[in-house]
């Protein structure tokens, strides 16, 4: 077997073992919050029969192990669960949802909000980052790190309150609420998402323009970018032909790592543009104790990280030769 | 291809006069290369001699109007072909590097992009220039790797720099250089890295395709044998000043400055052998590799007698480094023993007491990383005082001061840290931190390599003088014969992962030799500017008859 495939099937299975391990800390930990969904929604001061009834109803007093196993079980094979609210205390119609269709909407938005902000912002941060270090020291160079340090630097709800000062009440070139529904427009959808888009892309291009910058100026070092200079190759040429294959492992995991945040770091983003994701929906499951939201939210968190980790991986792998083209 | 003729063989090329460099260090400018006056005609091979920091690359890659990060040309003129460099903008400069003036670089390995294909990259100036389209300057870079002796001329360009050796890759560089025909190549140190059996091979086809193209070069180095062999003319620098100029058989046979007669003085140490039947250190029968692999040593045997000097010569890989691990414990072995006056070692590290380890001590090639940078001389050397001898206080600073004392360098060392000493200084404090511990046996593991020619002298003959005053005992690795000829009493020639002979030095050096040591033996260069030629119609001789 080609030693690249013999990785990716490692690093597979590493992520297996991880989603595995962080399915337990996400199940023992929900059990150590404190309060449960019985008192949470029949109040303080319902009978202690009631509750227990209630809890019975739910399946909250098996033991915990065996709740677990079922649980697992059955994400196993697609089934996140009810979610807990809906139901009425003991008696009343059963108007719960299954979990999956309470997420698959919002995860939907947020893989959309997601998209958006990656598309403009991962060029466009290469970009910088490339020219940045063609250009390095000079008032570009300058210009460009202290410009994405600032954006960096501002809270997100900071920026976002200010874009939509700016664009929303002054230019009102969009709106400053981002309500939409299944049933919104594509481009509407754009419309309306612009704002948190662009808050998420100031907040991301300066993490992977730097390391752009930083991985091509530390390999401008290397005796064979001094060799292509000696041949008489162009500097951009040299960033772009000699430097920059060789810088990718790093720019890659640096990227990764802001995709992923624009999936589960976004929650304050949402809140501020009154955005339906996938963020908002497991602070509000937190808060109503809604266990089985609660874990399918972190599971999809945890599962994104996983993945993305592992697209960087593979192309840290793809692009290193040595690992490539085995001797 | 490029046939068109520049010019008549004997015309100035390259003319450099009063050449000023500045160098950026200790937050300010100094001159490096102090106003140096340069001269190559067409077809010409100048060599460029000295020691390091002399100046050589900084003046070489000047005569390509290319400054180093941290350089800057102040003043003088460069005129290649009419062309004045110092004038010339960046692009006119860069239109020559790469089409009419080639550089090859001393280290091969990191001189190639590891992303890229050989071919690839020995064409990519030639074609980036537009000197010949992309299919022609490949079909001649294979017929410049095989002119070049590469095996396999056809493919090993669709290889990836990482899997080819080392003398291959320097190979595959100098096909890059000549890929566009240039007037000149600047050849930076190119076989400084190589094993001498390696080395002579890429010299030989080095100038071969230097001869056959008429190309003028600069072959830069600070070893006066090699450049014997490449070079018309030699000029030789010190400090960034000229020292002497003088065709090659004049400089060797007649040389005017002391300081040049010094360059090769390490070749006038001699030791006359002594024998000796008190053995102090015994290997038997080892076997040893790393991580259950391949075996590194197979069934070496080693006598080393008490007081004198057994050289372990042999080319990278061939297990010099791997039997030094083996005696320290370093790497236990997985079969055999080692006898230590006598008595079995505990064949691992941490089963040795502390008497055990004390009296076995190493010196490592590079002593820059042997020491930790941030711990002084007072740190280095008290370190062992204190852990084997238990000396703490006045009795420890001096012994320090005795020892400081012993290897040469005076009490205003006890606080400097390594970046403040030179090369030689350096290895000097490494040396004092293994006498430290009053050790029977020093093993030097090629302890001279990375010095120049005079530092070398210098510590091989406080290395002698040790020996005589103290008793120590060494084990010298080493793949330079120069230096095992200064030192050795007794030889050791070890070839993959075996010993191919041992004995006195005077048996080992005369024939008849055994094929190996015989290679080994004739691959090391001599001042005679003859002797390449000579050799190479020897070994084809030998080939044809055979």
């Amino acid at each position: 077997m080609h030693p690249v495939i013999a990785t990716v099937l490692q690093r597979l299975a590493l992520g297996i073992l991880t989603l595995f391990v962080v399915s337990l800390i996400i199940f023992s930990s929900i059990e150590f919050l404190p309060g449960d969904f019985g008192e949470a929604i029949l109040g303080q001061a319902a009978l202690p029969e009631t509750v227990a009834a209630f809890r019975k109803e739910l399946g909250l007093d098996l033991p915990m192990y065996q709740r677990y196993l079922d649980w697992v079980g059955n994400v196993m094979t697609g089934d996140l669960g009810n979610s807990f609210s809906g139901r009425g205390s003991s008696g009343g119609a059963d108007r719960s949802r299954p979990v999956i269709d309470l997420i698959a909407p919002r995860l939907a938005n947020t893989l959309f909000l997601a998209s958006m902000a990656a598309i403009i912002s991962v060029p466009l941060a290469l970009f910088l980052g490339i020219t940045a270090a063609l250009y390095r020291g000079s008032i570009y160079d300058r210009l460009v790190n202290a410009l994405t340090l600032t954006t960096i630097s501002f809270p997100e709800f900071f920026v976002a309150y200010i874009l939509i000062l700016i664009f929303s009440s002054f230019l009102k070139f969009f709106p400053s609420l981002a309500n939409i529904d299944p049933t919104t427009d594509f481009w509407v959808r754009v419309h309306l998402t612009a704002l948190p888009a662009i808050t998420l892309m100031l907040v991301i291009i300066a993490h992977m323009m730097r390391m752009t910058r930083a991985a091509i100026i530390n390999l401008m070092a290397s005796p064979y970018i001094e060799m292509a200079d000696l041949k008489g190759v162009s500097k951009s040429q040299i960033i772009i032909h000699h430097a920059l294959p060789n810088a990718w492992a790093p720019i890659v995991n640096v990227i990764a790592f802001n995709l992923a945040y624009l999936v589960v770091g976004v929650v304050v983003v949402e809140v501020v543009f009154v955005y339906p994701g996938v963020g908002q929906l497991m602070v509000d499951a937190v808060t109503t104790r809604d266990v089985p939201v609660v874990q399918a939210c972190a599971m999809i968190f945890a599962l994104t990280y996983i993945l993305l980790n592992l697209f960087a991986d593979i192309i840290s792998i793809i692009t290193n030769p040595r690992l490539l083209h085995p001797r | 291809m490029n046939t068109k003729n520049r010019g008549e063989k004997g015309d100035i090329l390259l003319e450099m006069k009063d050449i000023v460099i500045d160098g950026y260090s200790d937050d300010r400018w100094h001159e490096i290369i102090k106003g140096v006056d340069l001269t190559l005609r067409r077809g010409e091979v100048m060599g460029l001699i000295g020691e390091s920091g002399a100046g050589k690359s900084t003046l070489g890659l000047a005569s390509m109007g290319f400054a180093r990060p941290g350089c800057r040309i102040t003043s003088g003129s460069i005129m290649f072909d009419g062309i004045d460099l110092m004038k010339a903008s960046e692009a006119e400069k860069r239109k020559l590097r790469g089409s009419r003036i080639a550089y090859v670089a001393q280290s091969a390995a990191a001189s190639f992009n590891p992303s890229h294909k050989l071919i690839e990259q020995a064409v990519e100036a030639t074609v980036r220039h537009g000197i010949t389209p992309e299919q022609e300057a490949k079909s001649d870079a294979k017929k410049l790797f095989a002119d070049l002796q590469l095996p396999n001329p056809d493919n090993i360009g669709d290889r990836y720099p990482h899997q080819v050796s080392g003398g291959q890759l320097q190979r595959v560089m100098t096909a890059m250089a000549m890929s566009s025909r240039p007037d000149l190549i600047i050849f930076d140190e190119p076989t400084t890295a190589l094993d001498v059996t390696t080395q002579v091979e890429v010299l030989a086809s080095m100038r071969q395709i230097v001869e056959q193209y008429h190309t003028a070069a600069i072959y830069i180095t600070h070893d006066l044998a090699v450049v014997a062999q490449m070079a018309d003319v030699i000029k030789v620098l010190r400090y960034g000043e000229t020292v002497e100029n003088a065709d090659t058989r004049t400089m060797l046979s007649n040389p005017e400055k002391e300081y040049t007669q010094s360059l090769w003085s390490v070749r006038s140490i001699e030791k006359d052998e002594e024998e000796s039947k008190d053995i102090i250190l015994k290997i038997e029968n080892v076997d040893a590799g790393y991580g259950g692999g391949i075996k590194v040593l197979d069934k070496v045997s080693i006598d080393v007698p008490r007081g004198h000097t057994v050289a372990v010569v042999g080319e990278s890989g061939s297990g010099k480094s791997t039997a030094a691990r083996v005696i320290t414990g370093l790497l236990p072995p997985s079969k055999g023993r080692v006898l230590f006056n006598g008595q079995p070692l505990p064949l691992a590290l941490k089963d040795r007491g502390i008497e055990q380890l004390k009296k076995i001590q190493m010196i490592y090639q590079s002593a820059d990383t042997a020491m930790n940078p941030r711990h002084t001389v007072r740190d280095v050397i008290g370190r062992p005082l204190e852990f084997y001898l238990g000396l703490k206080g006045k009795a420890l600073d001096k012994r320090l001061l005795e020892l400081l004392e012993l290897i040469e360098l005076d009490e205003t060392f006890v606080d400097r840290l390594p970046a403040e000493m030179s090369g030689g200084q350096k290895q000097r404090v490494c040396i004092a931190r293994a006498l430290a511990a009053e050790p029977e046996l020093i093993i030097c593991d090629e302890v001279t390599s990375a010095l120049d020619q005079i530092v070398q002298k210098g510590i091989l003959s406080l290395l002698l003088r040790l020996q005589k005053e103290l008793g120590i005992t060494y084990i010298f690795i080493t793949h330079d014969i120069a230096t095992v000829k200064a030192i050795s009493d007794q030889i050791v020639v070890m070839f993959q992962g075996g010993v191919v002979e041992q004995g006195m030095k005077s048996e080992i050096l005369s024939p008849p030799f055994p094929d190996y040591t015989k290679l080994l033996l004739s691959s090391v260069p001599e001042m005679d500017p003859d002797w390449l030629t000579g050799l190479l119609k020897e070994r084809s001789e030998e080939q044809t008859s055979v």
